[in-house]
């Protein structure tokens, strides 16, 4: 009896002791494990700080650019045509048009870059530079800013006025060190002289780095990159996300009422459901091949329009707008529809006078955050030809133009590197920063409205 | 000038008809104290709606078929050996004359039958809006006319409107079939013409893809070999999942399982923000930023890694894919009932060993489901791979080198001067074919083995 208790007690313990190790390794491998989630944790959001810090560091710096600040002397012996002609009372609508007419053309064709080139040279007027050098200190749309102003005010002629002039792309990126320094001459895009004369208005703060404005206002531009802006891309964008909101919002909405509150379980009504979860799952560039064989090819649309994009991007946001509206309709109680069809109210009254506006909230959101993913999408917009080079504004949905995210594409493949990685990733700023607004504006909205039922 | 005419035509039957409709309603109620069975408003609509709709009609059919009525006119008025002539002469004629009669004018002097032509265009254009608008508009008046006198006690108007209405909301929800039905149409169709000048054999089993453009003038249409693109595709795809699977789930898993609930609230949102960035920028961040990385990396330890390369699109779509995965494998796992994991805590199993043995096993199949609608997307994906595989559709397997996928070379094919009638434009619509199915294989697949475990602890 003892021997057995004994050994009871000597098995006991080697169980036990059995367990204790074992313990150790299991809590060895559940520290393990947990590590490890908290190593993905960290590889999650390592990625997020990373994206996020490589845009911003090297985007922001682009939103401020090397302006020369000169005051620019209208020379009365350089331009030509003289004062802008009056209209005498002799001269009939159609002739006084000519003359303003001709004298635009002199005008244009007087040497604006003589202009540029002194106002350059009175800032440093010991400089031995030849006009070559000076003029490649500033933007080659220098010229056309200086004859617009004085289109816009010929009084100037014989004036002496402060013009802030944009420097061209290769001095801003001298001034910012985003070339190699330290290269040879032949290497480096500005000559030795223009470098000094970069360096030593920038000292003397001639050179400034102002505020880039002009992203917002300007268009793309190929012959003067430092002028490049996004105001054209952000109005394709503008037109397309229009389209979507009018076709879209109606269809999808008409779409989930139907589904949700009057479908018959039918053949037809399946089939509807069906397409519409395939449709969410369909690859974006497949509705770019719809949209360059049906739209342009077939249907005779003009390519690289808004309104072409616009449809596109319609089809695609349609299912995101029916499934979120579809859920707000099934989260409204039903004994809502029960009262109402009990006071006689018939079905379709039903829904358009009670369900649906309950459900406002959710189809705004729905309606945002689509409108933000159509924002973003680039491929199908390459194949219907989005991707041209436009130096417009579109002035209506026909017109050609391109969108924010393909801006973007245009950019980032421009040979000239060293300036539009960084114009790249300010462009990707304003997308983003637009994209967080519109995200914002739909958690607002839903806290604030839900909260109101 | 036309739109604008046809806009105003539109808007004053709108409101004339629905004034008269609503005004004859009231004063049948109130002067003869008749009981309609519909309110007033809804005898506004239906004859709106019945005024409007034969003008909406003409109008349509007119834009559907004024191009080649006038074709047709215009033809009559040239010489008949014009009818002859190859169809991008013909078109360059008509448009002349027209450019004539809308006086833009053209370029060289206008021959005398051309002019002729062309203001007979003219007339024949003016006639012909002033009939479509006189048409609409007598069409209009008389639907108005009609429906007006229908107006009485016993016109069922409200049942009638939302008969009408019930037909819009089912119009709306047939674009969805519409719209497969258009890709499904457009992308065989086109794909059909392709296999026309090249056997699919070719297309499906070729190894080389070298689509040579005709304006590099070899004349020659090229071969159009699929497998290059396809390895290309299943390469960074699959380095796509070895980066997003074990990421995505893990954080789900300690995020659903480990982490404070506060941690949580923090954590989850800042992840999904992954989901919301545009392709265009993580195509953009790794061709800047982890490109670079992971060739200096692999300088450092001896590999030779490209800048541009099927790893490093692969890399970044992992990224792109992280919170698609954690959020869907999140809800899967905690859809798991609480008896089971409480059952096997109970037991004294750690809690590792429950999620790895008790929770992982139950909820694999959706697990499995979400890989697969992962790896969908990471096939359909388009820009981070134009952007970062390095184009170059070569049949390899090292993931270090270069690559090209199907989007990319899609993208490649349609953009620029797309001719619809050559090879090098159609096997784009070959190639989206090929995409479209895979991808709706896999999607059908996935959201049947979602679907299928749903259904377990109901």
């Amino acid at each position: 009896m003892t021997d057995a208790l004994l050994s009871n007690t000597e098995t006991n313990n080697r169980n036990r002791e059995r367990v204790r190790a074992g313990l150790a390794r299991r809590h060895r491998s559940e520290n393990l494990f947990r590590w490890a989630g908290v190593l993905a944790i960290v590889a999650a959001l390592g990625f997020v700080v990373i994206l996020f810090g490589m845009i911003l560091s090297k985007g922001l710096p682009s939103f401020w650019q090397s302006t020369l600040h000169a005051e620019v002397y209208f020379d009365p012996e350089l331009i030509e045509g003289g004062p802008m002609p009056e209209r005498a009372d002799s001269n009939s609508a159609a002739e006084y048009q000519q003359a303003v007419n001709q004298w635009q053309r002199d005008v244009t064709l007087s040497n604006w870059n003589a202009l540029v080139e002194t106002a350059i040279r009175a800032q440093a007027p010991d400089v031995e530079i030849e006009a070559r050098d000076v003029l490649a200190l500033v933007t080659s749309a220098a010229r056309f800013q200086l004859r617009d102003l004085y289109f816009a005010n010929p009084d100037l002629l014989g004036q002496t006025v402060p013009v802030a002039l944009l420097a061209s792309a290769n001095t801003d990126n001298w001034l910012k060190g985003t070339i190699d320094r330290s290269q040879p001459d032949a290497r480096q895009q500005l000559s030795a002289d223009t470098r000094a004369l970069a360096d030593r208005l920038l000292d003397e703060d001639i050179i400034r780095f102002d505020f880039a404005w002009h992203i917002f206002t300007n268009v793309d531009s190929r012959s003067a990159p430092a002028s490049a802006g996004l105001a054209g891309a952000f109005m394709g964008s503008l037109y397309m996300m229009a389209v979507v909101i009018v076709l879209a919002v109606p269809i999808g909405v008409a779409s989930a009422v139907y589904l949700e509150e009057f479908a018959p379980k039918n053949r037809l009504t399946d089939l509807i459901e069906v397409n519409i979860n395939n449709l969410a799952a369909v690859p974006s560039i497949v509705f770019g091949l719809l949209g360059a064989a049906i739209f342009i090819n077939y249907m005779g649309l003009p390519r690289s329009a808004p309104l072409v994009g616009g449809l596109v991007l319609t089809l695609m946001t349609l299912p995101t707008i029916i499934i979120a509206t579809r859920s707000a309709l099934r989260a409204v109680p039903p004994s809502l529809r029960q009262a109402a069809l009990g006071l006689g109210a018939s079905r379709n009254q039903t829904v358009f006078h009670h369900v649906l506006p309950l459900t406002f909230p959710g189809i705004l959101t729905a309606t945002i955050i689509g409108v933000a993913q159509a924002l973003g999408e680039t491929a199908p917009l390459l194949l219907i030809g989005m991707s041209a080079f436009i130096a417009n504004i579109p002035a209506n949905p026909l017109d050609s133009a391109t969108a924010l995210p393909v801006q973007i594409y245009l950019w980032q493949g421009n040979e000239n590197r060293n300036f539009f990685e960084a114009r790249t990733s300010a462009a990707i700023i304003v997308l983003l920063g637009l994209m967080i607004l519109l995200n914002a504006i739909a958690i607002f909205l839903r806290t604030r409205l839900e909260r109101k039922k | 000038m036309n739109a604008l005419v046809i806009a105003a035509l539109l808007l004053v039957l709108l409101t004339l008809s629905y004034q008269v409709g609503w005004s004859r309603s009231r004063r049948l109620a109130t002067d003869k104290g008749a009981r309609l069975h519909s309110r007033p408003i809804y005898h506004g609509v239906l004859v709106a709606l019945f005024a409007l709709l034969p003008a909406i009609l003409v109008l349509g059919l007119w834009a559907l078929f004024s191009q080649s009525v006038s074709n047709n006119y215009i033809l009559a008025q040239l010489p008949p050996e014009t009818a002859q002539l190859p169809q991008v002469q013909l078109q360059a004629t008509l448009d002349r004359v027209r450019a004539l009669a809308n006086g833009f004018g053209v370029l060289g002097e206008p021959a005398p039958e051309e002019a002729a032509a062309a203001s007979a265009y003219e007339t024949f254009q003016l006639i012909g809006f002033l009939t479509v608008i006189a048409a609409a508009s007598a069409l209009g008046a008389a639907g108005l006319f009609w429906a007006q006198r229908r107006i009485g006690p016993a016109l069922r108007a409200r049942n009638q409107v939302e008969f009408a209405v019930r037909i819009g909301l089912v119009a709306c929800s047939t674009v969805a079939i519409l719209t497969t039905i258009g890709i499904v149409l457009s992308l065989l169709a086109d794909a059909i013409r392709f296999f026309s000048f090249i056997n699919p054999i070719d297309f499906f089993f070729g190894t080389v893809w070298n689509p040579r453009f005709q304006s590099t003038g070899t004349g020659s249409a090229g071969e159009y070999g699929l497998l290059p693109l396809l390895t290309g595709t299943l390469m960074i795809s699959i380095i796509a999942m070895l980066v997003a699977v074990p990421i995505g789930l893990m954080s789900a898993i300690y995020l659903s399982q480990y982490a404070h609930q506060r941690v949580r609230d923090v954590v989850k949102p800042i992840i999904e923000v992954l989901a919301g960035i545009p392709t265009i920028v993580y195509g953009f961040f790794a061709l800047v930023t982890v490109g670079p990385f992971l060739s200096g990396l692999g300088a450092a330890i001896g590999i030779d890694i490209r800048a541009t390369s099927a790893l490093t699109a692969g890399v970044v779509m992992g990224i792109m894919i992280i919170p698609f995965i954690s959020s869907l494998s999140d809800d899967i796992i905690s859809q798991v009932p609480n008896a089971m994991r409480d059952g096997s805590l109970g037991l004294g199993a750690t809690q590792s060993e429950t999620i790895r043995k008790v929770l992982l096993p139950a909820a694999l199949p959706g697990v499995v489901g979400a890989i697969l609608l992962a790896v969908s997307r990471a096939i359909g994906e388009t820009m981070i791979v134009v952007l970062a595989a390095g184009n170059s559709p070569v049949l390899r397997f090292n993931p270090a080198e270069p690559t090209s996928t199907v989007t990319v070379s899609i993208v490649n094919q349609l953009t620029g001067d797309a001719d619809f009638t050559s090879p090098q434009s159609l096997v784009a619509f070959a190639l989206g074919l090929t995409l479209f199915v895979m991808t709706l294989l896999l999607n059908v697949l996935a959201l049947y083995i979602v679907r299928k475990f749903r259904e377990q602890y109901e």
